[in-house]
């Protein structure tokens, strides 16, 4: 406050006013020095910034470079530094052989995961999306895996999966097909974990989808059923186009997403059999709390956060080229 | 598919199998969490009870401290989500409405935090909480997330359309900006904080790294990390297996039910239009 006070200048603005302290001591109702409001205001914005630039600092941009710090190290399980190795934990990551393993990994699970994901919640919003009778009702079901968590989501699918007593393998056994292994066959586990993640995410894609064609005006598609376009010209040529910003959200949202999956391998698999879910983050957690190798860890994650800036960046360069926003 | 042009019947039809296909893995824990012991080990797996049992849940209760997990992610879950609400909220205002140096740099770098993945920074975080003794505490589990980026720009999005004429009207008669934002642009922008409330609850709940790696008592874990518990203790009762996994779902769907349009409505407001 008393900052302030010295830094009140006279202004032509207070030429109505019989004196400056009169000014301020009718509490704001007059104009005051412009220069003083204004350094007021870039103090207000500054203490309204502050809380959240704190904890960005403290738990995000610290631990950043924290850890570009702690992947030039050797260190103790404690997590104190040990010794200087420069570059060898990026070199021993680099030919590690499980590293390649698990990029390859994480980018099936991308593959299967993301356009599948993606394509059944276009399908399930083109379904609700109209005016007929109970709409609600299958939104709100289509919605629903929102509710579920990795724990709850894992657990229920772990019971499904089950390979003697698992109801998908009764219902296999009724079309007179083999029972799978879900999650203990190398082939399947990466499926199964894949499947089980695309009901999970449905919900969320789903509202996103759906929010995304209600945004599209009701005129177009008027003016498609006057030309006597069919629906699935209709979808194709109109609808498709009209949503690709929503599209394009989704799926830079969705690849970031499935590099993070972490849960639902810990609980269903811990990365096997035979390292076939074994994706990066779940191999940086092996690394650096199981190992208590935080130093390889920390390189690890530095690298998984080059290859998704490097993604997104493409995404944005290239992929958002295609996407037609009105 | 431009669904008005198809047949009734044919998207009704189309639904329905939709329905019964993401609502299957829903209707099979119900259904098994109201079997008795017996019914849910028999094979071919029944689909419905015989007759609605609901001693599992009291059954789980007493097994595991379900209501300790509960009330453990529902104080997180709301501290965050009340504390993202007042970050951002401010945040927000100082975006949307005051003139300041830096503003163009501190919103990129406030766009920047979106770019870093938590997983790339827990290591240094799980060392820095627990230098600070922070481990097993709730302080642990909720400090960390108090600023959210996404939250700032939606709420940012939400006072950026709000009637400009109403602030300036207010300014000229003297209002200081303290009281322009506690009094007209947070409850005219409710609809905003509520979306931002529900995703921000739907996000803390279902965490799932973070409480794996702070906490270790069983009296400090979260419903996420307390389920995995189920696994060891019931391992061959399904039932009360997913009796726990549905009384841990409750709250949730609970939220989901009500918070679904406000969550709908701001997705596509601030995340798509921003």
């Amino acid at each position: 406050m008393i900052m302030e006070k010295e830094f009140t200048l006279p202004s032509p603005g207070h030429s109505l006013t019989p004196s400056v302290s009169e000014a301020q001591a009718s509490n704001e109702t007059k104009p005051v020095s412009i220069k003083k409001t204004k350094r007021k205001e870039i103090m207000l914005a500054y203490a309204c910034l502050a809380p959240s630039l704190l904890i960005f600092g403290l738990f995000l941009f610290y631990p950043l470079l924290k850890s570009v710090y702690l992947s030039l190290f050797l260190t103790d399980p404690q997590g104190r530094v040990a010794e200087f190795v420069g570059m060898d934990n990026f070199r021993e990551i680099l030919t590690s052989e499980m590293f390649y393993k698990s990029f390859g990994n994480t980018l099936l699970f991308i593959l299967l995961t993301v356009p599948t994901g993606i394509a059944a919640a276009v399908l399930l919003a083109a379904l609700t999306h109209n005016k007929l009778k109970g709409m609600k009702v299958f939104r709100f079901i289509f919605s629903l895996p929102m509710a579920v968590s990795v724990g709850t989501g894992s657990m229920i699918w772990m019971i499904l999966y089950h390979p003697t007593l698992g109801v998908l393998n009764y219902f296999l056994s009724l079309v007179g097909t083999q029972p799978i292994q879900w999650l203990t066959d190398p082939k399947w586990a990466m499926i199964s974990i894949a499947l089980m993640t695309v009901w999970m995410n449905l919900g969320f894609n789903y509202i996103l989808m759906l929010s995304g064609m209600q945004g599209v005006s009701e005129d177009i598609y008027d003016s498609t059923k006057i030309d006597g376009s069919g629906p699935f010209r209709t979808f194709f040529r109109i609808t498709m186009p009209l949503i690709s910003p929503t599209l394009f959200f989704t799926s830079v949202v969705s690849v970031i997403g499935a590099f993070q999956a972490f849960g639902q391998i810990n609980i269903l698999t811990k990365g096997g059999p035979m390292n076939s879910t074994n994706v990066m983050v779940f191999n940086i957690y092996q690394d650096a709390f199981v190992n208590f190798r935080f130093g390889i860890g920390s390189a690890q994650a530095l690298i998984l956060f080059a290859i998704i800036l490097l993604l997104t960046v493409f995404q944005f360069k290239f992929v958002e080229k295609k996407v037609h926003y009105q | 598919m431009n669904m008005r042009l198809l047949p009734k019947s044919f998207v009704y039809i189309a639904l329905l199998l939709g329905s019964l296909a993401v609502a299957f893995p829903l209707l099979y824990t119900l259904s098994t969490s109201l079997m008795s012991e017996a019914e849910s080990a028999v094979y071919p797996p029944p689909l419905l009870p015989e007759a609605i049992n609901l001693s599992n849940f009291a059954k789980v209760i007493d097994t595991i401290p379900v209501l300790t997990f509960i009330g453990n992610s529902l104080i997180v879950s709301i501290a965050i989500m009340l504390g993202q609400i007042v970050t951002a909220s401010l945040a927000a205002y100082a975006f949307a409405f005051l003139r300041f140096p830096g503003k163009t740099l501190l919103f990129s770098l406030f766009l920047a935090t979106m770019m870093i993945p938590w997983e790339v920074i827990m290591i240094p975080n799980y060392l820095t909480v627990k230098s600070l003794n922070w481990l097993d505490t709730y302080q642990g589990l909720i400090v960390p997330f108090l600023a959210t980026a996404f939250g700032t720009f939606l709420l940012r999005q939400t006072f950026l359309q709000l009637p400009k004429e109403l602030f300036e009207a207010a300014r000229v008669d003297g209002c200081g900006h303290v009281r322009i934002f506690l009094k007209m642009v947070l409850p005219l922008s409710i609809p905003g904080i509520a979306t931002l409330g529900v995703y921000s609850f739907l996000n803390n709940w279902n965490m799932y790294l973070w409480p794996l790696l702070t906490t270790n008592r069983v009296e400090m874990r979260t419903v996420q990390i307390g389920i995995g518990m189920l696994q060891f203790e019931e391992m061959n009762s399904w039932n009360l297996i997913l009796s726990g996994v549905l009384l841990l779902l409750l709250p949730s769907l609970l939220l989901l039910a009500l918070g679904l349009k406000p969550l709908v409505r701001g997705i596509t407001a601030g995340a798509l239009k921003g």
